[in-house]
Formats: structure tokens, C-alpha cells, sequence
């Protein structure tokens, strides 16, 4: 099957390379946009943007498996990253953590059995002050506690609905 | 229009310059808000002087670089090889990702228009070709808040070419990373801007000023000293330097965090107050019931500061100081004095209902993560001392650890590539220092009562 992109896209790829002096400085934009799309950067994926920047495939390759935003493989419907470093752990990070993966019954780093969520931890958010942190998706959420985990979650599944196999994006 | 929460109570410390609109509740992220407010008259008056001059009121103003390493902005700008002929690049660094800092997010979303106006003033001043923008990818609303500012600005002829008809021309552009902390090391930064790995290239000889982005002469700065510059060419380089003190000029944003009341930024002039005035007076000090058991003072990777501690010696000016953390003047070259730094000028309090050796492995768990994997030191050693003193968090200290610990950590610091090694290593070596005692006692814990912990940092 042919590596397809939305109009949308493609017309915002166009438009990104021409403000880099070189075209190869594009990539991470790039790839921001494809994921974005299709929730993972597929080899045929990383193939279309080498073709398109004159770039070896592994060139491509090499930024995709260095930086831990890009994935390879698919996550949850939402990506919900808890912060773990010092200042929120030291104001109950690792509970926060906990209460999410509670909630949607899943382990760190793997898609919930009812394929709306990946939980994974990051590094520190850069918002130390409201500790602890999270973000769900786009949107950062501050001083947690339990409760609103819960909340958030309820929020979560209304939206989103479960999957029939866990893990397929629509 | 996007709009995130404000702090809209402001200590009455606080001298804020940067942010003196930020937390405004009226005040929003749009050309409008920022026009109504005198936004970009400087840059008015600025593009019609000499580029040479604003250079000289930046390094007359002795402004010193927000994102860590507090080099002289002015004098940096100096560098910049301008024989070469090639084009000067200037990139603003957003990445903002030393553990504890949350400063620079404070003006991107709040006040995005000051960022832009100050780097435009400088793109000018340094003649440069373009100019970046390259923000963490997870402050992905900052971007679009920056993307659509720029947009508006570039409508009104404030970027792209030929601005306000002065004949210069410079684009801006906002570039995302994509969660790795050593997109912050500036040259780290460059690679990932040339669309490769953020593989940190080795000073000398690729100081950015020199051979930076596509080797040519390249600036970066912290959001925070860009938008300084906007201030430093409105009231002029001598009068800037008149606040704050000598070496230490201007305000800073200091992000305190960790157990302490009243966590938060607060914008403060350098040099008239102390890390005593900021925990406690500013920040509401220790949690009831709880006593200090120790401060990181500028960014989890400076050394640690164990209470009740002195130090002791001769400051430049030859006076004599003997201070408690509390008396430790809240500026670059206190922390400096005291064995430490102020580096992005985050200041992390830790209370005494933690064990010190799990703060330990929360902050070495970080830099391994965050290790490039080009040097052999901090490569390995950043994932040993992980790995020790997440076995000791877990109860399975020994006695030996605080030694085999101590001896990772002083063979990565000045042995690798970029500072990254310093970074991964002053944690180790600070803690085992400061606080060797409770690192052997550890070997004695009980294993059962590791498992019982309320707070767990590991
Ligand atoms: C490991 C490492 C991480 C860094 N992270 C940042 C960062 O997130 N933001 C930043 O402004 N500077 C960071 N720096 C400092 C930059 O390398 C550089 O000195 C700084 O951006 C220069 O700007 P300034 O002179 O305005 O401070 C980091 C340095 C190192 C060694
Ligand atoms: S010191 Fe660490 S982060 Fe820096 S270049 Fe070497 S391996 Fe990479
Ligand atoms: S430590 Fe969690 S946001 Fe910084």
C-alpha cells in the first residue's frame, strides 16, 4: 500500500521546508505533523520523508529511534505522560502515576486494554511550581492529586471511546 | 486566542520587569494587547540606530545569560566571527528542561510578543540572517502561541523582510523538539535544528560563535536574556546596569519548587536578596511540621546544599563571608561563593520527610535518561549511578556504595564531550560529600521499611 498523507498535511510540509536554509532541517517538523496524523512514524512513513528531503533512510531513521517523542509504534487513543522527576515526585508524582494506571487498568508504557489510553512517565514538564504534573494529549494538568486523576479519567473515557481491539487508531 | 491560568497575586519583593505584564489578568497574548501596552516601540527606536551600538549597550548592561551558565551576553556577541562572511544565525533556546525550571514557559504563554520583540532587536544588532525559535515539544500550545505571534507581527511588517522599511530583513522561525533534555546544550541544540541526532559537538573548536548552525557564526540564547535585551535597549546599557549589583545586573525569574509552602516563579533583583528570603519570606518557608533537610540551588543538576551547612571564604571584592544557606545572596556569584551555582536559577527545597539517597536516584534516573550516548563516562556512569541508587532506594544498600558512588561520579566531570558529564556527575559527587553518612547508614536500613515509604521518588 502507498504511504498516503491528508492534503492538509502535505500542504503544511510544503510550506514548512522553505523556511529552513536547508531542506534535511525540516525533519523534525515533519515528522511532528506525520505522527500526528497517523499516530506512529511507519518505515514506509520515514522512506517518504527521506525521498522527500534527499536524505538516506536511515538518516531519517536515526532522528526517529534518537528522540523518545517519536514512536515507532502505536499508543493509546490519548497519551497521557505524568511527570517524574524531583520536584513532582517529591509532591506525590508517583501516586498520581499510580491513580492513572488504576483507572484505566494498564501498566506504564503500554496500551490500556480498552485502547484508550497509553500512561507513560516524562521528564520534568517545566511547570516544577504546580507540582505535580501531567499532560494529557496537548493539554498540561497541575497540582494533582487523586481526585482529579479521577476526574480527568472520567473526562477521558467520555470522550473517547473504547476500542474493539485495543491498540488500532481509528 | 489561547489563554493559560495567571498567578495574579505577585509578592511584594518582587521587582518584575520581564513579567510586568504577564500575570496581568486583562493582559493577553495578542499584537493588540502588546500594541496597547507600548509593545514594539523599542525595536522602532532600536532599528534606527547602528547595529554596533545596541551591541555595546548589551554588553554594557553586563547582562548575564539566563539558561545556566550566566556567560556575559555582550561579551558573547563579541565572538561572533563576522570575517567569515558567512550568515549569522541567532536561536533563541526554549527548550527549557533542567529539572526545577519553569521560567521561560511564564513568557511564552503569557507574553510571547516580548520574546519576539527582543529577539528581533537582537537579530539586528548581531545582523543576523534568520533567527529560531526552538521550543520543547512539550510545550506544544507555546509553539502555536509563538507561531500565530509571529504571524501577527510578520502582518505588520515586524519580521520577514525589509522591516519597517530599514532595509533589514530576518525571518523567524519556531522549531519543536521532541523530548530530549540535551536539545538544551547549545550545541546539542544546533544538530537537532540541522535535522540530525542532538549529538553535543566538542569546544573547542565548535563554539557556536564561530561554527554553529550549518557551521557558520551562530548566537544562542535563553528566552529569559532575549527578552532582557528588549529592556536593556529601552532605558540604555548603563542605566540596566544599575540594577542589581555589580557582575550581577537586572532581575531574575527564580523558579522555587519542591516541599516548601508557597512553591512558584518570582521575579526578583539580582543581589538584594538571599535564598533565606526566598524560602522562607518569599516562599512561605517549610510545610508544618517539617525542618530542611537540603536546597539545590540552580537546577537539579548544581550541588546540593545540605542544611545547617556553612561556607566559608574570601568573595572577589577580598570581603570575608561565613554564611548559612539562608544568608547565601540570591544572585550568580553567591551560590558561586558557596561551592554551587545558580544555574537556571531553580531552586529546589527538600524537607525531612524524604530519604536523601532516593532524591538521589529520582535526579540520576533523569540524566541517564538523558545521556546522548556519545561519551563512554557519561554513558556508563550516568546509568550506574542509576542503577545504584535505585538498588539502595529499594533496600538493597551496601556499605561500599557511598565509595563506589563517589568514584563514578569523578571520572565522568571533565572527561566528556559537553557539560552533560558535570551535569550527570555534581549530583553524585555533592550528595556523597554532603551527605555521606546517611549514604552508609542505608546499607543498615531495613529492606522491609524501604517498601513502606509515603513518598516514593523511585
Ligand atoms: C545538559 C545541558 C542542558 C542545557 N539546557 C538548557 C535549557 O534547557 N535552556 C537553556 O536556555 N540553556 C540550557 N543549557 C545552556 C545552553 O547550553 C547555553 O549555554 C544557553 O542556552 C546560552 O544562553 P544564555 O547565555 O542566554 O544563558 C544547557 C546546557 C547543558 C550543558
Ligand atoms: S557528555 Fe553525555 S550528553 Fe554530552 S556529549 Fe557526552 S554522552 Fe552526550
Ligand atoms: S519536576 Fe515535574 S514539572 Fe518539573
Amino acid at each position: 500500500m502507498a504511504f498516503e498523507l491528508s492534503a492538509e498535511t502535505l500542504s503544511y510540509i510544503e510550506k514548512t521546508i522553505p523556511r529552513y536554509p536547508q531542506k534535511r532541517s525540516a525533519i523534525m517538523m515533519i515528522l511532528h505533523a506525520i505522527q500526528k496524523e497517523k499516530g506512529l512514524l511507519s518505515l514506509e512513513a520515514q522512506e517518504w520523508v527521506a525521498e522527500k528531503l534527499d536524505l538516506a533512510p536511515i538518516q531519517v531513521r536515526e532522528v526517529v529511534t534518537f528522540y523518545p517523542f517519536y514512536r515507532e509504534k502505536p499508543i493509546g487513543k490519548r497519551h497521557i505522560r505524568v511527570c517524574r522527576t524531583l520536584s513532582c515526585a517529591l509532591n506525590g508524582g508517583y501516586k498520581v502515576c499510580d491513580a492513572f494506571k488504576k483507572e484505566f487498568h494498564t501498566e506504564l508504557d503500554e496500551i490500556s486494554p480498552d485502547g484508550r489510553v497509553t500512561v507513560e512517565f516524562a521528564e520534568c514538564l517545566a511547570s516544577c511550581g504546580t507540582a505535580p504534573v501531567a499532560m494529557v494529549d496537548d493539554q498540561l494538568y497541575e497540582n494533582l492529586n487523586e481526585e482529579q486523576v479521577a476526574a480527568i479519567c472520567e473526562q477521558i473515557k467520555k470522550e473517547t471511546p473504547a476500542a474493539d481491539t485495543a491498540g488500532s487508531k481509528s | 486566542m489561547i489563554s493559560v491560568k495567571k498567578r495574579t497575586e505577585i509578592h511584594p519583593s518582587e521587582r518584575r520587569i520581564i513579567l510586568k505584564h504577564a500575570d496581568d489578568p486583562e493582559y493577553d497574548v495578542s499584537l493588540q494587547c502588546y500594541l496597547r501596552h507600548g509593545g514594539y516601540e523599542v525595536m522602532k527606536q532600536a532599528y534606527g540606530r547602528k547595529p554596533e551600538e545596541l551591541c555595546q549597550e548589551v554588553l554594557d548592561s553586563e547582562v548575564r545569560g539566563r539558561g545556566g551558565a550566566g556567560f556575559p551576553a555582550g561579551m558573547k556577541w563579541k565572538f561572533l566571527d563576522r570575517k567569515s562572511g558567512k550568515p549569522i544565525y541567532l536561536i533563541c533556546n526554549a527548550d527549557e528542561s533542567e529539572p526545577g525550571t519553569f521560567k521561560d514557559r511564564q513568557i511564552m504563554h503569557k507574553d510571547p510578543h516580548q520574546l519576539i520583540e527582543g529577539m528581533m532587536i537582537s537579530a539586528y544588532a548581531i545582523q543576523a540572517a534568520q533567527a529560531f525559535i526552538y521550543i520543547r515539544e512539550e510545550m506544544p500550545l507555546g509553539a502555536q502561541i509563538l507561531e500565530e505571534a509571529i504571524e501577527e507581527a510578520r502582518a505588520r511588517n515586524l519580521v520577514g523582510e525589509n522591516i519597517l522599511g530599514s532595509g533589514y530583513s530576518c525571518e523567524l522561525v519556531v522549531h519543536r523538539g521532541a523530548a530530549a533534555y540535551i536539545c538544551g546544550e547549545e550545541t546539542g541544540l544546533i544538530e537537532s535544528l540541522e535535522g540530525k541526532r542532538a549529538y553535543p559537538r566538542i569546544k573547542p573548536p565548535y563554539f557556536p560563535a564561530a561554527l554553529g548552525l550549518y557551521m557558520c557564526p551562530t548566537i544562542v540564547n535563553n528566552v529569559e536574556t532575549l527578552c532582557n535585551v528588549k529592556h536593556i535597549a529601552e532605558m540604555g546599557g548603563k542605566e540596566y546596569a544599575k540594577i542589581g549589583k555589580p557582575g550581577n545586573t537586572g532581575t531574575r525569574i527564580w523558579c522555587l519548587s519542591g516541599q516548601v509552602r508557597n512553591p512558584g516563579y518570582y521575579e526578583l533583583e539580582n543581589g538584594m536578596f538571599t535564598y533565606g528570603d526566598l524560602i522562607y519570606k518569599i516562599g512561605g518557608g517549610l510545610r508544618d511540621g517539617r525542618s530542611l533537610q537540603a536546597v539545590i540551588p540552580g537546577g537539579s543538576s548544581a550541588k546540593v546544599w545540605r542544611a545547617g551547612e556553612r561556607f566559608t571564604g574570601k568573595l572577589r571584592s577580598g570581603e570575608e563571608f561565613n554564611w548559612g544557606i539562608e544568608d547565601v545572596p540570591l544572585d550568580f556569584d553567591g551560590p558561586m561563593a558557596a561551592g554551587s551555582m545558580s544555574g537556571s536559577g531553580a531552586v529546589m527545597v527538600i524537607d525531612d520527610s524524604v530519604d536523601i539517597v532516593e532524591v538521589l536516584a529520582n535526579i540520576n534516573a533523569f540524566y541517564a535518561h538523558e545521556s546522548c550516548g556519545q561519551c563512554t563516562p557519561c554513558r556508563e556512569g550516568s546509568l550506574w549511578m542509576k542503577k545504584i541508587t535505585t538498588r539502595m532506594a529499594n533496600g538493597g544498600a551496601r556499605p561500599e556504595d557511598a565509595e563506589l558512588l563517589a568514584s563514578i561520579g569523578d571520572q565522568i566531570a571533565g572527561r566528556t564531550i559537553c557539560a552533560h558529564g558535570e551535569a550527570c556527575a555534581w549530583p553524585t559527587q555533592s550528595f556523597i560529600a554532603k551527605f555521606r553518612d546517611k549514604f552508609v547508614e542505608k546499607a543498615k536500613e531495613d529492606p522491609e521499611r524501604a517498601q513502606k515509604r509515603t513518598v516514593r521518588l523511585v
